[in-house]
């Protein structure tokens, strides 16, 4: 049924730390591990071998320069769907085959109701879905549902591939429509913020900006800054012998 | 946006077709069009073909086709879902006024009612087309209140101009339907030309750095993209045509799906010309507009410009 939810019990999500995120790729690689033979399996690649190898991935990991020169920075930027709470994805879908969950608002795609019309992925501004083009249907991150809710496997890997596998804890996973859950708090903490706003989804995922940069230099002593080179040398910029002799006597004082 | 011939078919031959069909029903009705046999087999014949012709390349654009009578669901949410549901209902009134029409010879009540609901399914099978792009946010290019209005007004043209092409060739009274596809090759044109002044004088609302959200540190550039080929999201929404194109194509656009056609028509309508010249320009006039829609329909995908390219390396959107 693509008719939003009035409302869900929980907002699970992921809030994903930009400042410590070092892309290394290990959630992205995790979650196609998981996924391609979880919910959404399999998670097809096309010419894998190839001169033109692509495939179906739920969880892609950008790098961006963001800022000039001393305040610029090299940003890790991990992208997967953020489970909105007013998807246009759903509500686009002609065959109910997407659909937003009542009880902890995961947007799932049902892999056996998908006609593979594409629309829902024309709807989506940040890319989140990915089309299969061997199976012909939409695939997108379930938020590891066969993992958070599964008995089978120990307690710890209950949470979603990707969080489980980043090394520098810079995902975490838990219930945004809880203000007193961690996440939330984090998010409070750390003004995490949501990713085109302007849009009007209400992205549940949230992202934790970059600290400003911290100067390390000053605590150890050190300037903040290298003084400019001075130009001292004879011969440099001089001409005049008297110039150059007062240069020389200066260069060699100065020792 | 990626151009899928599929649904450029889809919607410039389900376009004529549906505009055919509600121009048939409504002129019929109205006593322009005389309810003779043969002239019903012809025009219900081509709208039929035409529609059915669309309705089955876009299916052809599904991954997985025997499914598609699932979209017949989600009305209630989706325009899509809503132009299926519309699209193949009107097969039943449509069916049932060209049944009195070609078998009974009898358009009069109570086969009236089936035409006016065929022409109205007609007309609201097209604007549910428009409202499928026109609904998309995430696409700027297609998010305008034009876009619903340029689909109905280029069915009207097309189908105008192929019932005055079948009229002529029946050789039976066409001014009205000539007159009603110049009405609507005119109206399409200004609204086609107020769509692309809109386009082109829009100034971009998305940059990359909302979509990344570090607009605090300055400029957003892409150092690193997360896979060395495209991957499905720039293979279908990063498809854009070169500037010098589309100038280019616009151009052939006007020619062919406008200016032909116009004077075309009112060339047959304003000379008293002989029935075989007639014929000619009418089906040069049709012939025309075929070529011109689908260079329009073909540039209204490849100039459309998804916001998700922010984060491909688009600086805006």
């Amino acid at each position: 049924m693509t008719m939003l939810p009035e409302k869900t019990d929980k907002k699970l999500g992921l809030v994903i730390d930009l400042d410590i995120c070092v892309g290394c790729q290990a959630c992205v690689t995790s979650c196609k591990e998981w996924n391609t033979s979880g919910y959404s399996a399999p998670l097809t690649d096309i010419d894998p071998y190839g001169a033109d190898p692509h495939g179906t991935w739920l969880n892609r990991v950008h790098g961006y320069e963001a800022g000039e020169g001393r305040e610029g920075r090299t940003v890790h930027f991990p992208r997967s769907c953020l489970h909105c709470e007013e998807p246009a994805c759903v509500t686009v879908c002609p065959t109910g085959a997407s659909y937003k969950r009542e009880e902890d608002g995961i947007v799932l795609v049902n892999p056996d109701t998908c006609i593979g019309c594409k629309l829902c992925s024309w709807a989506c501004p940040y890319g989140a879905r990915e089309y299969d083009y061997a199976e012909g249907v939409m695939k997108k991150c379930t938020l590891c549902v066969d993992r958070i809710y599964n008995d089978t496997i120990p307690e710890e890997d209950r949470i979603p591939a990707c969080v489980r596998a980043c090394p520098t804890s810079a995902r975490h996973f838990g219930d945004l429509g809880d203000p007193e859950s961690d996440v939330s708090k984090l998010v409070a903490k750390r003004e995490g913020y949501d990713l085109m706003p302007e849009m009007g989804y209400k992205p549940v995922n949230k992202y934790l900006p970059p600290r400003p940069a911290r100067d390390g230099r000053s605590s150890a002593g050190a300037p903040a800054r290298l003084s400019e080179p001075q130009h001292t040398q004879p011969g440099t910029g001089t001409t005049s012998t008297a110039d150059k002799f007062f240069a020389w006597a200066d260069t060699v004082l100065s020792r | 946006m990626h151009p899928a011939y599929s649904v450029i078919l889809f919607t410039t031959a389900s376009g004529a077709g549906y505009g055919l069909l509600a121009l048939v029903s409504l002129l019929a009705l109205l006593g322009v069009i005389p309810p003779e046999r043969w002239l019903g087999v012809a025009l219900f014949g081509i709208a039929f073909f035409l529609v059915t012709l669309g309705l089955l390349s876009s299916t052809f654009h599904l991954g997985r086709p025997e499914r598609a009578w699932r979209a017949f669901s989600q009305w209630r949410s989706s325009w899509l879902s809503r132009e299926g549901v519309i699209a193949a209902f009107t097969y039943i009134p449509a069916g049932l006024f060209a049944l009195g029409w070609v078998v009974f010879g009898n358009i009069s009540p109570p086969w009236n009612i089936a035409g006016w609901l065929t022409c109205l399914c007609a007309i609201a099978t097209v604007w549910c087309t428009g409202m499928i792009y026109a609904s998309l946010k995430t696409i700027p290019q297609w998010h305008q209140p034009l876009v619903a209005p340029l689909y109905l007004f280029l069915a009207v043209a097309s189908g105008g101009v192929l019932l005055n092409m079948v009229l002529r060739l029946f050789d039976r009274p066409a001014d009205i339907a000539g007159g009603i596809a110049l009405a609507g090759l005119a109206g399409a044109f200004l609204t086609k030309f107020l769509y692309w002044r809109s386009i082109d004088t829009a100034s971009d609302t998305h940059t990359a750095e909302q979509a990344t959200g570090l607009g605090t540190f300055g400029k957003v550039r892409q150092l690193e993209p997360p896979h060395s080929q495209p991957n499905y999201v720039m293979r279908e929404m990063g498809f854009t045509v070169a500037r010098k194109h589309a100038v280019r194509l616009r151009f052939l656009a006007v020619l062919f799906g406008f200016v032909l056609p116009i004077a075309a028509t009112t060339f047959v309508l304003a000379l008293d010309a002989s029935v075989g010249l007639s014929i000619a320009t009418s089906v040069l006039a049709f012939t025309s507009m075929a070529i011109g829609m689908i260079i329009e329909r073909w540039l209204f995908f490849a100039e459309a410009r998804h916001v998700v390219t922010l984060y491909y390396g688009a600086q805006t959107a």
